[in-house]
């Protein structure tokens, strides 16, 4: 797959949680602006300490398996996107959970229609 | 600091937001859990895969050296850290947003001026 590897494993996380949204309804696209504001502080504090990380050499990346394409301060655009693909297929499941046992999760469940 | 030691700090912020800041306790709930596990066997996979194929390299020397399923094990704290900020984050903007809603909703005359 050479330098779209890192891309399609993202794309695949898509597509194998996309039946929660489609199928079992969760809600959690529906609802992109809190989605948004929720990935905002993980987002954050994570391409920060990738950052950290690519400066101190604690870990690198292929050119030949990514795009190519980096951001400023060495981080591939496919990492970037993977801490906005990651937390949505996080919520998916935890909405998905919650959807089939009906466990608690400390706030009101998503009202249908809404 | 090394990759080891921030993983380490992570999981205990984390923890701190969840139980101290955001208050929404995620980390004591079954559905978290239950959510998490799921999670966690999907990161294995795909951490697995971006590490084995070599996607990612890491330093030796900022790592303990024991891997599971070809990642460092620091991955999975990180990984840790990232799915219980993100989740903690999403009830707690949910929490707040039906909140008010409900508060909007269920009254008939115009939300009290006194705050």
């Amino acid at each position: 797959m050479g330098h779209l590897t890192y891309l399609a494993l993202l794309a695949g996380c898509l597509v194998v949680t996309a039946p929660l949204e489609l199928v079992l309804r969760v809600r959690v696209y529906a609802r992109w602006r809190r989605l948004l504001l929720a990935v905002l502080p993980e987002f954050v504090v994570f391409v920060v300490w990738v950052l950290y990380a690519i400066a101190q050499g604690h870990w690198d990346y292929s050119d030949e398996l990514t795009l190519g394409l980096r951001l400023p301060g060495g981080i591939p655009v496919e990492e970037v996107l993977f801490f906005l693909v990651v937390p949505l297929c996080s919520v998916l499941a935890l909405e998905a959970v919650r959807r089939v046992t009906g466990w608690d999760a400390g706030y009101p469940a998503e009202e249908a229609g809404r | 600091m090394s990759y080891s030691t921030l993983a380490v700090v992570a999981v205990v912020g984390v923890l701190v937001v969840d139980l101290a800041v955001y208050r929404t306790r995620m980390v004591t709930r079954k559905v978290f859990w239950a959510a998490y596990a799921i999670i966690v066997v999907f990161q294995l996979l795909m951490n697995g895969v971006l590490t084995g194929l070599d996607v990612v390299t890491y330093d030796p020397g900022a790592i303990w050296g024991t891997r599971i399923a070809y990642a460092p094990v620091e991955d999975l704290l990180f990984g840790f850290a990232m799915v219980t900020l993100t989740l903690a984050s999403w009830a707690a903007v949910n929490r707040r947003a039906n909140t008010a809603r409900r508060r909007g909703l269920d009254t008939d005359t115009r939300p009290s001026s006194t705050r």
